[in-house]
């Protein structure tokens, strides 16, 4: 991705998650789109506020499943049918009661790595920089007490000084502009 | 009034009682986000390490050099060392590895079901739980493998295209062991990890020295809080908690197959899997005690790790003991109803044989103590007294893993090939070597990482809630 310049959005920070949903809803109400809550623990209102309501993790962790058991399960069979059939105390080769358990297993390996990597990679992590840290109050407040709400620039409405003062409204503690 | 009479008189005690249900606080009145983000953070990103944490430090590495010590002897020379012989092939290794898995699924408990069950009192002590799981993995799977006798061949038990042209025998439990434990690793670890990131985010931010924020930040992955990367995290978590809670059930159902699938009188039953899990569970909630009772003292972390999470979890272990001591009825009624001349003689000789005494142990530590007491509440939530329970149980379940393996192996269906164990020094040194190394491991975890999840206990702060004015007032 090619280094961007300029602002990165306009970011208010607030004392308590109700004056941030506040802030959130009414800024969605207002036709904001391009807008993040930033909060030191989940806080679902908030997610409903800026209109994030679904997400695509347990579909990932169903495929990942399915994945896992059809991978152990047709591998158990090609093994003790075709590779390497044992005689077994007389059993059939394809004694498939005694394959649940590591098709079992590997449902649950796959489905849980699937869940883990598939929700980092969702959110885009590992991304070690983010303009965000650049702003000096956010890595302060946002992973201990403060919640933060940020009108980004790629959002048609924006524009510097009637964004600042359309912030201003919500009575935040601070606004200040994000450099890239 | 009977409630009345059982209101405490001391205000320090009234503080910490919610008058709402009568119980101990889940977290002592008056903590604020900044506190106890706070008190977390500091124990880690102080630059004094305290000297009791050395002691304790040089104990646990003193003992783990034993376990060096042993296991390069053991390679060296081979399994002979240990005291496994016919009839007793199993010994300390097989009732070290059930011992210690065990422990672990009281971190997988307290970190899935519990989650599941929005019991929001285990916030606090899931993270050190599912490091004792983690930990407890690590010692207990190191049994196996070095009980294979050529411990450098252990991949061979995984299936991959070879030279050879073999493959693994998929019928057997032994086999299943692999995947089971594996598998339980695996998650515990991607569990502990992922719940960790958004504390590391944390650390990085109030990090003074440059290397501990580059060291945070990197375990933070760039966590920066936003809602959106924490639904999907929320999701992730619960997802992962509810693929653990069946997983840790299958674990230790597996671990019971490889001795009920047997046809040795003793093994040989179908109680095993619920029976094993259940013991799982309360000598997992013993040792959860065993570290949380020190750690809050030592860290004076009492206003987040309550009476209140000490009983409970004393409760847990009540109700998980009974099922284990209805297990103990059972394997002693099919003995009797069964009509089999094996089964019966083998319960005989369980009990008032040569090793008998092990059987008196454990039916002493298991049942007779723990079940007799822990329906007080006031001994539930006697700190000394818990931690004197949790020292017994952890005992009495290492006896029983020992009654299991060594009493029903010891005299089975030929007296001319009957015999007795003596468990050698070697064997003696591996397990208390694990104890050091689990002691050591869980120092370092104390020392570098977050022990108590932030990010959780913040939601359960007063602070946390979204008052109905705002949302009200949302809508216009």
């Amino acid at each position: 991705m090619p280094p961007r310049e300029g602002t990165y959005g306009l970011l208010a920070e607030f004392d308590t998650p109700s004056d941030l949903v506040r802030a959130a809803q009414q800024a969605r109400h207002d036709g904001w789109r391009r807008m993040d809550c930033y909060t030191p623990y989940p806080v679902e209102e908030a997610a409903e506020a800026i209109g994030f309501h679904r997400n695509k993790v347990p579909l990932v962790t169903l495929v990942g499943g399915l994945m896992g058991l059809a991978a152990m399960f047709s591998m158990e069979t090609w093994v003790s049918v075709l590779a390497y059939p044992l005689n077994i105390a007389g059993r059939p080769t394809y004694s498939w009661p005694a394959f649940i358990v590591p098709a079992y297993e590997w449902t649950i390996l796959f489905a849980g790595l699937s869940a883990a990597f598939g929700m980092l990679a969702l959110n885009g992590l590992p991304s070690l920089y983010h303009p965000l840290f650049n702003a000096p109050n956010f890595r302060n407040g946002a992973t201990t007490d403060k919640f933060f709400l940020c009108l980004e620039a790629l959002d048609p409405k924006f524009d510097l000084v009637e964004t600042r003062a359309y912030l201003t409204t919500f009575t935040p503690t601070s606004v200040v502009e994000v450099e890239y | 009034m009977a409630t009345s009479d059982l209101k405490p008189k001391d205000s320090d005690l009234n503080r910490r009682i919610d008058p709402a249900t009568g119980e101990y606080r889940v977290i002592a009145p008056g903590q604020t986000f900044m506190s106890v983000t706070e008190k977390i953070v500091r124990i880690v990103l102080t630059p004094d390490t305290p000297l009791g944490w050395f002691a304790i430090f040089g104990v646990g590495g003193a003992l783990a050099t034993v376990l060096l010590v042993a296991v390069t002897w053991l390679f060296l020379v081979g399994t002979g060392i240990w005291a496994i012989t016919q009839p007793v092939a199993w010994g300390f290794a097989i009732i070290n590895f059930v011992w210690w898995i065990g422990i672990g699924h009281a971190g997988t408990l307290i970190s899935a079901i519990l989650l599941l069950f929005k019991q929001g009192w285990r916030n606090s002590i899931n993270r050190f739980a599912e490091a004792m799981t983690i930990f407890a993995v690590v010692c207990a799977g190191m049994f196996p493998l070095i009980h294979t006798g050529r411990p450098w061949l252990a991949y061979w038990m995984l299936p991959y295209p070879n030279s050879m042209s073999l493959w693994p025998q998929f019928r057997s439990p032994l086999l299943w062991d692999v995947f089971a434990v594996s598998t339980y690793a695996t998650i515990s670890v991607v569990f502990w990890y992922i719940g960790m990131v958004p504390d590391f985010g944390t650390m990085r931010d109030r990090a003074d020295s440059k290397i501990a924020q580059y060291f945070y930040g990197m375990l933070s992955l760039g966590w920066r809080g936003s809602v959106r990367h924490w639904m999907r995290y929320e999701t992730a978590s619960l997802l992962l908690a509810g693929l653990a809670t069946p997983l840790v059930l299958s674990v230790h159902t597996v671990i019971s197959f490889d001795f009920a699938v047997a046809v040795l009188p003793g093994w040989h039953t179908t109680i095993f899997p619920p029976y094993f899990v259940a013991g799982a569970i309360y000598s997992g909630f013993a040792m959860v005690l065993t570290l949380a009772i020190p750690l809050r003292k030592f860290y004076h972390l009492e206003g987040l790790v309550t009476e209140r999470h000490i009983d409970n979890m004393g409760k847990v272990m009540l109700a998980t003991g009974f099922i284990v001591a209805y297990g103990y009825g059972m394997e002693a009624f099919m003995a009797w109803y069964s009509a089999s001349h094996w089964e019966a003689f083998m319960f005989w000789n369980r009990m008032f044989g040569p090793m008998g005494w092990s059987y008196w142990v454990l039916i002493t530590c298991n049942l007779a103590i723990p079940l007799t007491t822990l329906w007080s509440r006031k001994l539930r939530t006697s700190i000394p007294f818990m931690f004197f329970i949790s020292i017994v149980v952890n005992t009495g379940m290492w006896f029983e893993r020992f009654v299991i393996v060594v009493t029903s192996l010891y005299r089975d269906f030929l007296p001319s090939s009957w015999g007795t164990y003596r468990a050698t020094k070697w064997d003696y040194m591996i397990y208390v070597g694990t104890l050091g190394l689990f002691t050591a491991l869980f120092l370092l975890f104390v020392r570098f990482l977050p022990m108590i999840p932030m990010s959780e206990i913040r939601m359960m702060l007063p602070g946390a809630k979204i008052t109905p004015k705002a949302t009200a007032k949302a809508g216009d």
